[in-house]
């Protein structure tokens, strides 16, 4: 912690201000593993350059499985950069890029319980990272779609036989994506929110 | 090429929970390091996306950290900008935004959550909105 005092925050610029009537936000959470492109497709998309809120760890949650080292004296900090998206002057869109690592998510209260949906982000150089996020989402019913961000170095796969291979039923969309241009990001964006939208259909016919 | 193939988990097949410190009163690894209760014990029911308003001016008798609070919300704020400009913790500030809200320094409106049932309406609003960025 450093809190520097009042007079020496920058707060945000008065064109980042909300309108007064805003009165309520939802989040959309974008998950994946380390390096996958979460910060570059939540600034692609931002409003706001893209803020970071830490959390603080002690070693005890650590797990023994991780890469930082064997100082197990010290704390850890996990950080989750986000971004934001105003729909109308009353309503707010965050967007949270998220580790991978379910042992992080705990550290802020009802980050994936009251999203709206998920997009899992994914590099096919390293697919096996993906499985573990797309198995607890599944346990936590937090609806997802997964876009596989296209490195030009990584292996391409046909759709099919990425979802063959993730295990995923037919209706949970996977779609290709650049997360670093911003009509490719919305996209994405947009094919969560048709899926939430027909999922919202199918429980409640019109 | 064919890519690794994910195999689905159950229950049963969960690896037991790592061993921990015998320490009373931890629930379970891992541990947030912030982990302050607000007056009483209680946590007020703070999400990241609660917009947070300032009420008042600094009494004063306000704490650097809430006279900050109340400047940055002069414009409604969500937790978890707050959070980013204070540098402080999300679990900081939110016993922060506890003590505000009961001495009534602030005011909190509601992050809309994922239902049972989501309101189809919503999910259309922001479907729009974002057809326009
Ligand atoms: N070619 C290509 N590069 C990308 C794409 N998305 C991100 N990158 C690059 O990949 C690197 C990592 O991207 P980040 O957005 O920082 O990834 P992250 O998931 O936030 O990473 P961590 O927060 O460190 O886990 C950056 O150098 C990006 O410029 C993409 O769609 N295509
Ligand atoms: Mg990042």
């Amino acid at each position: 912690m450093d809190f520097k005092g009042s007079d020496t925050i920058p707060g945000p610029r008065s064109e980042d201000h909300l309108p007064h009537t805003a009165e309520a936000a939802v989040k959309i959470v974008i998950v994946g593993g380390f390096g996958v492109g979460k910060t570059t497709m939540v600034g692609s998309v931002s409003e706001i350059r893209p803020l970071t809120t830490e959390e603080t760890m002690t070693q005890a949650g650590i797990g023994v499985d991780d890469n930082f080292g064997s100082d197990t004296k010290t704390a850890t900090t996990v950080a989750m950069d986000f971004g934001r998206i105003s729909i109308t002057d009353q309503l707010v869109l965050y967007l949270f890029g998220t580790p991978g690592q379910e042992r992080f998510w705990f550290l802020w209260n009802g980050l994936f319980e009251g999203a709206l949906g998920a997009v899992v982000l994914i590099d096919t150089r390293r697919l096996e990272v993906s499985f573990d996020v797309i198995g607890r989402l599944e346990e936590r019913g937090v609806p997802f779609v997964v876009a596989v961000n296209s490195f030009p170095d990584a292996p391409r796969y046909p759709i099919a036989e990425l979802r063959t291979a993730l295990d995923l039923p037919e209706e949970i969309p996977i779609i290709e994506c650049d997360a670093r241009r911003r009509a490719s990001s919305k996209d994405v964006l947009m094919t969560l929110m048709r899926f939430l939208h027909a999922l919202a259909l199918a429980k409640a016919p019109a | 090429m064919t890519p690794p193939q994910r195999r689905r988990r159950f229950p049963k097949q969960e690896p037991p929970p790592p061993p921990q410190p015998a320490k009373e009163g931890v629930e379970k690894a891992p541990e947030r390091l912030y982990v302050v209760a607000g007056p009483d014990g209680e946590r007020a029911d703070i999400d990241l996306v609660t917009l947070i308003v300032a009420r008042a001016d600094p009494p004063a008798s306000a704490t650097p950290e809430q006279s900050a609070t109340l400047r940055l919300c002069a414009a409604p704020l969500s937790v978890a900008e707050l959070s980013a400009y204070l540098n402080l913790p999300f679990s900081v500030v939110t016993v922060l935004l506890t003590d505000m809200l009961t001495a009534e320094l602030v005011q909190a409106r509601a992050p809309i959550v994922r239902q049972a049932l989501p309101d189809r309406s919503l999910l259309e609003a922001v479907m729009h909105g974002l057809q326009r960025l």
